[in-house]
This record gives C-alpha cells, sequence and structure tokens, in this order.
C-alpha cells in the first residue's frame, strides 16, 4: 500500500530472490501449515463445531465484504484510504432505526393494502428501508466528499488521508451528542422475525421455544439475507465496472485521470458517483449487521470499519474481488480465532493479518504492484 | 432552600411532639442526611432523602431514640466530591452532628467517610458499592464507616446460591469481560461460590466491551451444555449475547447481576433469564410490604432501591444507637459490629470491612417486564 506523497525514486519493493522475501515466505508457509493443522485437527475432532463456525464466519465475512467494496472502489480511483466509510455503515443502521422506530417504514405495504400477502408486505416494506438508508448514505457520502476531499484532490495524498480521519472522528463524536444518535446502546427492532432452520436429517424449520437436537446445523434466514444481498452486490459492480459506460470511465478514471480528462470523461461526477456506490454498500451492510446483531451505538462503525479495511488490504486494495475474497478470509479468522483461541485475542489477529500482509505482500492476494505511471 | 423547608416542618414537628410528649429523656439528636437532590442524578437524592426521613418520621413517632428526639439535617451533596465535603464539614462542624446518613454516590461517600471518620462521627452510606467507602488505600477498615448495601462482587454469591439451591442446576458457564472490574468480581464471587456449593462451571469465555458477535461463544456454550449461564455484564452487552443465543435457538437462561437492571433491557431476548439486586418494590417479605405502603401512603410514588436502603440505613443507624445506650459513637460503632437488623431488603450483618452480609433480591426477565423471583440470603 502505498498512503505517502508519490516518492521521487521508485519505492523499495522487496525483490522475489532477496534474502528478506525467502524468510518472509518461509515464515508465511510455517504459519500456513500450523493454522491449516488445528483447523484440519479441529474439524475431524468435532466436525458439527467446526462448521457452526465457518458458517458464524460466513455471516461475518458477508458484512465486511459489503464495508470492504466501498473502501476498495474508492481507493481504487482517487487513492485515497475513505476512513469515514465505516461510520456511513452506522449512519446506514441508524437510518434503518429511525424509519422503523419513528415511523414504522417497515410496515407501510400492510398500512396501505391490509389484504397483502404478509410474506411479501414485510419483504416491500423491508426494502424500502433498506433503500432510503441507502439513499441517506449516498447523500452523505456525496456531501462528505464535495466538502471534505474535492478541495483536497491535488493536495498531497496524505493530506487527503487525513481528512479522512478527521471526518470519521467527526461523525462518530457528532453522533455521540444526546441530540443526535446518543451516546446509548439502542435495541434495535428488526423489520422482520428471524426464522431458523436446523439440519440434521433433512432440514426443519425451528417453531418458538424448541431446541435444535444435538447433531443438527442452525442457519437462520438473516444469514441467507447477508449473503444473497453481498453476491448480488457483487454481481451488480462486475457488471457496472465492466459492461457499462460509467463502468469504462471508473475504470479510465482509474487508471489515469489526466487522459481521462483529456477523453471527455468527467472525472469528478464520476469520482462522485464511486463514492455513492460505496457508500450504499455500506448503508446496506449498516442495516444487515443492525438486523443480525440487534444492539446499536454511534461507535458500531469503527470496528467493522477498520476489519473491512484490513480485508481490502488482504485481497489488494482497488481489486473488487480481492476485497470480496480478503473479506471472507478475515470472517473467518474472526470467527475461528475466538472458538480455538479466545474472543479478546480475535482483534489483534485481525490487525496482525494487516500487518503481515504488508511486510510479506503490500500489494495484497489480488493486487498487482503498481507501474509507475507517466 | 427545600432543606430550610423541609428543615422548618420539622423542626415544628418536633415542638409539636416535644409539647405533646413532655415526659421522656428530653433532648434530640441530630442526624445529616446527604443527598445529591441536584447535580447528575436529583431522583437518587430525592427518593434517598424521603427514604430516610420516613424511618426518623416512624422513629419520632415511637418516642425516638433513647428519649431523643431525632432531627434530621438535609444537605445537598450533588453526588459530587468538593460539595459532598462541604456539606459534610458544615454538618459535622456547624450543626455538630455525630451521624450522617449518605452519601448516595461512591465517588462522594469516599471523601466524605475520610472527613467522618477522622472527626470520630459515624457515616452510614445507603447505596454507595465501591469498596474503599469503607476500606482506606492501605486495606484497613475505617472505624465509623458502613455502608446498607451489599458491595457489587457479592452479588455472584448470592447468584450462585440461587442457581445451585433454588433452580438446582449443576453445570454453568461463566462469561466475563476482562477489562471490566464489575463483570470481573461478579464472574470471580459465583466461580468460587458455585464450586465450594458443588456446581461445576463446564465452560468460560472472555469476550470485550467492543464486541458485537457472540456466535463463536454461543457456539463454545451449545458444545458445552450448561444448565446455565452467568454473565454480570451491562444491559448492553445482555441484549447481544441473548438476542444472539435466542436466533440460534438456545433455551438456557442467563443470570446477571444488578447491571440488568435498565429500561432498555431487550425482555424479549432476555425472557427467562434471572438478576439479582438490592431491592424490588414487589418483595413479599412482609417489612417490605409495610415498608412500600407507608412510602405510598407519605409520598404518593412507588419506593424503588434507593428509598429503600436509605430507609434501611437510617433504621440500621438508629437501632445501633439504642443498642449502645449512648449517643456515643464508639459505642455505636460496637453496636454495629454486632447487630443483626431486620431490614426491608433483608436482614443485615456487618463482615470486618464493614460491608453488609445480607440477603439479595432474585429478580427474573419475562416478555412482559422483570417480576420478583424471591430473596436469597447468603
Amino acid at each position: 500500500m502505498q498512503l505517502q506523497i508519490r516518492p521521487k525514486k521508485p519505492p523499495i519493493i522487496v525483490r522475489p530472490n532477496s534474502f528478506l522475501a525467502w524468510i518472509g515466505r518461509a515464515f508465511m508457509i510455517l504459519l500456513a501449515l500450523v493454522v491449516s493443522y488445528i483447523l484440519i485437527r479441529n474439524l475431524i475432532e468435532k466436525p458439527l463445531f467446526f462448521v457452526t463456525n465457518v458458517i458464524n464466519g460466513l455471516q461475518l465475512g458477508f458484512v465486511y465484504a459489503l464495508i470492504a467494496l466501498g473502501y476498495t472502489m474508492v481507493y481504487g480511483i482517487v487513492k485515497l484510504i475513505n476512513f469515514a466509510h465505516g461510520d456511513v455503515f452506522m449512519v446506514g443502521a441508524f437510518v434503518s432505526f429511525f424509519a422503523i422506530e419513528r415511523f414504522d417504514l417497515h410496515q407501510w405495504p400492510l398500512k396501505i393494502f391490509p389484504t397483502m400477502n404478509s410474506f411479501i408486505a414485510i419483504g416491500i416494506g423491508t426494502i424500502t428501508t433498506i433503500l432510503l438508508s441507502m439513499l441517506v448514505c449516498v447523500l452523505m457520502a456525496v456531501t462528505i466528499e464535495r466538502v471534505a476531499y474535492k478541495p483536497l484532490r491535488d493536495a498531497p495524498r496524505i493530506a487527503a488521508l487525513i481528512t479522512a480521519i478527521g471526518v470519521s472522528f467527526f461523525l462518530e463524536y457528532f453522533g455521540l451528542l444526546d441530540f443526535v444518535f446518543s451516546a446509548r446502546f439502542i435495541p434495535y427492532e428488526r423489520p422482520f422475525d428471524v426464522v431458523t432452520w436446523y439440519i440434521s436429517d433433512g432440514i426443519h424449520r425451528m417453531q418458538s421455544g424448541e431446541t435444535p437436537p444435538d447433531n443438527a446445523i442452525v442457519v437462520s434466514n438473516i444469514l441467507i439475507i447477508i449473503i444473497l444481498s453481498t453476491l448480488a452486490v457483487l454481481l451488480f459492480l462486475q457488471f457496472l465496472v465492466h459492461r457499462t459506460k460509467i463502468g469504462v470511465a471508473m475504470r479510465a478514471a482509474s487508471f489515469d485521470k489526466p487522459t481521462a480528462r483529456l477523453m471527455g470523461i468527467q472525472v469528478d461526477q464520476v469520482i462522485s458517483f464511486t463514492f455513492a456506490i460505496g457508500a450504499a454498500f455500506a448503508g446496506l451492510g449498516g442495516v444487515l449487521y443492525a438486523i443480525a446483531y440487534p444492539s446499536i451505538k454511534t461507535l458500531m462503525g469503527v470496528y467493522p470499519g477498520l476489519k473491512a479495511f484490513v480485508a481490502a488490504v488482504l485481497g489488494g486494495i482497488g481489486s473488487i474481488p480481492g476485497a470480496f475474497v480478503g473479506a471472507l478470509i478475515m470472517g473467518q479468522a474472526e470467527s475461528m480465532t475466538a472458538s480455538y483461541i479466545s474472543t479478546p485475542m480475535r482483534d489483534a489477529i485481525a490487525f496482525t493479518i494487516l500487518i503481515l500482509v504488508l511486510l510479506v505482500r503490500p500489494t495484497g492476494i489480488f493486487g498487482e504492484p503498481e507501474k509507475e505511471k507517466a | 432552600m427545600k432543606s430550610f423547608k423541609i428543615l422548618s416542618v420539622l423542626v415544628a414537628s418536633v415542638m409539636l411532639l416535644a409539647a405533646c410528649g413532655g415526659g421522656g429523656g428530653g433532648g434530640e439528636l441530630k442526624i445529616a442526611i446527604l443527598a445529591p437532590l441536584s447535580g447528575p442524578v436529583p431522583t437518587f437524592g430525592e427518593m434517598t432523602r424521603d427514604g430516610a426521613l420516613l424511618a426518623i418520621e416512624e422513629w419520632n413517632a415511637k418516642g425516638g431514640v433513647l428519649g431523643m428526639t431525632i432531627v434530621p439535617i438535609v444537605e445537598d451533596s450533588q453526588c459530587t466530591p468538593d460539595p459532598a465535603v462541604n456539606a459534610a464539614n458544615k454538618v459535622i462542624n456547624q450543626d455538630g452532628v455525630h451521624y450522617i446518613i449518605g452519601e448516595v454516590c461512591s465517588k462522594a461517600s469516599i471523601p466524605v467517610s475520610e472527613i467522618a471518620n477522622a472527626a470520630k462521627v459515624i457515616q452510614m452510606s445507603p447505596t454507595s458499592t465501591n469498596p474503599s467507602v469503607t476500606v482506606d488505600q492501605n486495606g484497613v477498615t475505617k472505624t465509623y464507616i458502613y455502608r446498607a448495601c451489599f458491595i457489587d462482587p457479592f452479588q455472584g454469591l448470592v447468584g450462585a446460591k440461587f442457581a445451585y439451591e433454588n433452580l438446582g442446576y449443576r453445570k454453568a458457564f461463566v462469561m466475563v469481560d476482562q477489562a471490566n472490574d464489575y463483570v470481573k468480581g461478579l464472574a470471580e464471587n459465583f466461580k468460587t461460590a458455585f464450586t465450594d456449593l458443588g456446581g461445576e462451571i463446564v465452560g468460560e469465555a472472555s469476550y470485550t466491551a467492543n464486541d458485537t458477535d457472540f456466535s463463536s461463544i454461543l457456539a463454545q456454550i451449545d458444545e458445552a451444555d450448561p444448565d446455565i449461564v452467568y454473565l454480570p455484564d451491562y444491559y448492553n452487552i445482555v441484549n447481544l449475547v441473548t438476542a444472539q443465543a435466542k436466533d440460534k435457538g438456545m433455551n438456557v437462561p442467563f443470570m446477571g447481576g444488578d447491571g440488568w437492571d435498565s429500561a432498555d433491557l431487550n425482555l424479549e431476548a432476555a425472557a427467562g433469564g434471572y438478576f439479582t439486586n438490592h431491592y424490588s418494590p414487589d418483595s413479599d417479605a412482609p417489612l417490605a410490604v409495610d415498608f412500600r405502603a407507608a412510602f405510598e401512603a407519605k409520598y404518593g410514588k412507588t419506593p424503588d432501591a434507593l428509598a429503600a436502603l436509605a430507609y434501611d440505613a437510617t433504621n440500621l443507624l438508629l437501632a445501633a444507637i439504642e443498642a449502645a445506650g449512648a449517643d456515643d459513637t464508639d459505642k455505636v460503632a460496637t453496636a454495629l459490629n454486632e447487630i443483626s437488623f431486620e431490614a426491608v431488603s433483608g436482614t443485615i450483618t456487618f463482615d470486618e470491612q464493614h460491608n453488609p452480609i445480607k440477603a439479595a433480591t432474585i429478580l427474573k426477565v419475562t416478555t412482559e417486564g422483570v417480576q420478583f423471583e424471591t430473596v436469597v440470603n447468603p
């Protein structure tokens, strides 16, 4: 990752055949062997417990993916780590909270058409709530971009980075004020009921108060919704970036802004659009996260934001598939650490991954070493 | 201004009483009440004052203590060290009191306790739970300082007893936030007490206050298959953990301490859980029923834990003065050390650190609300 002002000399890259790289590589291979040994042993000992952990990790990983996409897209196009992204995620959760708690927005179809099938009505109501959250996040992100980042477009990159941290703190501590979101932990009312199934001999829907048998794997509709929405978002992004005009413009702006401008691309609009898309996904992630872990607070975006950032770096910042794969790995790493080592270790492991990636392969899994542009 | 009003009313009533009684030993006994009537927690202060004044009124109606009429002096100590110290100096030096009920907040009670202890004035805090209120930095118990509430870690002991004896559970799982002293204290005491009783701790998991995803710990709980999970944290963590447990179809009951006591507790998720607390207005103990009736008749509102503990603290102090047989703080302190007093919130005796050994109230969480379950003696 290169956050510094473009250096005069090419940055020092660990050459593939140098001694340091060999040590790094050997260390990584050793680490991978130890980790896979522990995991495989646990898989054999208690396969069910292992599968439960994988499922828990998937739920986290897919939410991280939604946030990581925003980090990676914005970085890809303006080379800015938008640290306020985690707080946009928080705002998404709060907007849906107010929509549900104050205005019953998730029940509007039932109020207008009382005879409607309740499943469809709740579905439409929930989607409306999510869309509203996404819209508010988009407006906020575009405003932030215009007010805080655009004036710094030609300033050194570090200035924009520090501004991003400032914006992040502003959102967090403005939100802590009593007349905004307050510092309380707020119980979140879910727009729909949780339905869980357990899989032992076939799939059974769990009744309330029922305890699943010992050899069952429990899956909830929240997990399925999170996975499906994230996959939909990914497909949409692939289509957007590779098959549409704005996608071409985004790729062009990412590759070379001055030339793109000469070719008639409205680079500023493309950048705003990128921020908007990233914020929309963060808003969606915020709502899904609040539904999955139904207690919200103003600082809820800090840790998921940082972990999604690690995921983006791990996958190769700037790469969309990289962000997704990185997020899934982060989700599993957290879940496995919490289950097989200890829960307080999981944050430490997450940031250790960041350090290791930066030391051994700064470009991440999918990233390519940065080419010097003319 | 408020205290002046109360004072004048009381002086008037004292004069009236003196006029009617006449035959008693005469004289008056001043008791200072330091309560936060303004500042961050004024409702705490009002409840404390009302509870203490009710006790004094009842004693005066019975003829006072040792034939002396009790004169309360109410001061606003604001739950803040400086005003509390000023109030303590005022009542000790100007009014010449030998007994102080208060303060409510530990951070105000601690500086007051230093002044009171140096002046050989008995201080009885109704609700300050910090251990340093009765013990100084060197671990020496302050001779003249007592409290009427149990300290936090004590709840772990009562919780263990309730889980083992009343609920008949033998296997417990403990969740603990290692960075939070309150949680750690309760959890440690629960573990020791539960194993001493003969129960088994089948697992323990720690987490941090920043965690939102508890699925890994819940998977461990599912593996360990305990009868009960002890989670002595505040309501915010309780809400997250219990909601996720319910989503996973786990029916194991959770149990905690007074950190659960909040209007924001998610009743739907935490239903079936229990927590320990100082007092519940729904308590069915005869003394508690009488106290609630008297309090409601006088003030037209339901007493809370603060009112009950202030009432207990005042009664406890006056009973000790009567047992000592003289207005002498050394004798009263000795009497307090030996006392076994029937209070609203349970029978109170003191340990060597002047912390009461007393019953705790167990509350049960249901989807309709928090209900009184029982009172458990240690």
